[in-house]
């Protein structure tokens, strides 16, 4: 099959995915509680509901945007199967991110605001992160797309360790994990109501979820690139590292934004930063 | 139009405490504990009126927060629907003739389904919130 097909099937099989993973999720953080939890169609019958409901716009600009979030972050996944430059996925990604800023921070609720200003906090924590993990997978393997790097008879697992250690760390934040969740919080009753989706309802905070399907699915080819030998691999890796995230987000409470900002960077330098100059320097 | 609503599937709850003794709250949230585990039925506890499908009020109306129920309510987007729990949110309860009590929920915001009960039990409250859920199904289907 051709690259182009992998990126259009992307687009259509990863809300699945992603949709069926934060089922998962939601049974196994109740398990972890000692409840039996939701259904595991539960996130489709929430998105389903959200597009039957009213949906009431403060600014017309945020339905635009939102569906900018939703596009960009489809078109991330897409371009990484369809074989395009992989350094560039790392600004599409964050351009759907930022989408999602503008949106939340377009509105006049002080919750929104609150949660726009550290969803750009998180997104400055993160980005660094994700263009160097990239540009050192695409380094190690000598290719650039995902196609190759999956050709690559070299395993980037057991070249990168110290990067795939990092991104565990990292994906927290993207997977929108506690204790990392300061932009927004599945929780109620706490300091931020719901941080970015505060003023977002109806078929809005349904374009939210389906960009989060995405952003999900697009973390789970991230961990592929890693395990690039084998995909049954990589998607077993996937598992264990969701299955690890879940445990955090269960088991720790929310950081301030000083500590998230803090801890990331230190991470992203010593692990990833270490990693890379110590392959340069055995390189040597 | 006719269709099958999810509405039933994922009702997202909205609890706002009135002048209530906190019996009614402490019996709200042991419906979220393992014992009960609403989840189970797709309910979640929001704290977020835009995301809310059921307005859930325990303890009566007073006079300092007749506005903040009405804006609750207002900031809903529809269908929706206002469970009152308990004695105090049916009728105003016990404190009915308290000089700051105005009387039960329905004297600011229609209500849909009364739980009675002081305090009400997990189990009533869980079965009020069911009815609420049909109550929301009939709302969406005469709007649609």
């Amino acid at each position: 099959m051709s690259p182009l097909v992998y990126g259009l099937l992307f687009v259509v099989v990863a809300p699945l995915f992603g949709g069926l993973l934060a089922g998962v999720d939601r049974i196994v953080s109740a398990r972890m509680q000692g409840r039996v939890g939701p259904p595991l169609l539960q996130p489709f019958y929430d998105v389903g509901k959200l597009f039957e409901k009213e949906t009431r716009q403060v600014n017309p600009v945020v339905e635009p945007l939102l569906l900018g979030h939703l596009g960009f972050m489809a078109a991330a996944g897409a371009l990484v199967l369809g074989g395009t430059d992989l350094i560039f996925i790392a600004f599409v990604f964050a351009l759907a991110a930022l989408c999602l800023v503008l949106a939340a921070g377009s509105v006049n609720s002080p919750y929104s605001f609150a949660g726009a200003e550290r969803e750009l906090v998180v997104l400055l924590a993160s980005e660094p992160f994700f263009i160097l993990m990239l540009a050192a997978i695409c380094k190690v393997t000598g290719e650039s797309t995902f196609q190759g790097v999956l050709a690559s008879p070299v395993l980037v697992a057991l070249q990168l360790p110290g990067v795939l250690l990092a991104f565990l760390f990292v994906a927290t934040i993207k997977l929108r994990k506690s204790p990392f969740d300061i932009s927004t919080s599945h929780h109620p009753h706490q300091e931020l109501v719901n941080g970015l989706t505060s003023d977002m309802s109806g078929r809005l905070l349904g374009y939210v979820e389906l960009a989060h399907w995405y952003e999900s699915a697009l973390l789970c080819v991230f961990v592929l690139l890693f395990f690039n030998w084998s995909v049954t691999l990589g998607l077993l890796a996937f598992a264990i590292a969701y299955g690890l995230e879940v445990l955090v987000d269960n088991s720790t409470s929310r950081a301030k934004w000083q500590l998230v900002l803090r801890s990331t960077w230190t991470v992203t330098l010593l692990f990833t930063g270490g990693n890379v100059l110590a392959l340069f320097l055995l390189a040597r | 139009m006719s269709h099958v609503s999810l509405f039933k599937r994922s009702p997202w709850i909205l609890h706002y405490d009135g002048s209530s003794c906190n019996g009614c709250d402490i019996e709200v949230l042991a419906c979220l504990t393992p014992l009960y585990d609403v989840e189970r039925l797709g309910v979640v506890n929001t704290g977020n009126p835009k995301h809310a499908d059921i307005l859930l009020v325990t303890g009566s109306v007073n006079e300092r927060n007749i506005e903040i129920i009405q804006n609750l309510h207002r900031q809903m987007p529809d269908p929706k629907v206002v469970v009152a729990v308990g004695a105090c949110a049916c009728s105003g309860g016990i404190f009915a003739r308290a000089y700051n009590i105005q009387g039960g929920i329905d004297h600011v915001i229609p209500v849909d389904v009364y739980v009675p009960g002081c305090a009400a039990r997990p189990e009533s409250i869980i079965d009020g919130v069911v009815q609420g859920i049909a109550a929301l199904e009939l709302k969406h289907k005469r709007s649609a």
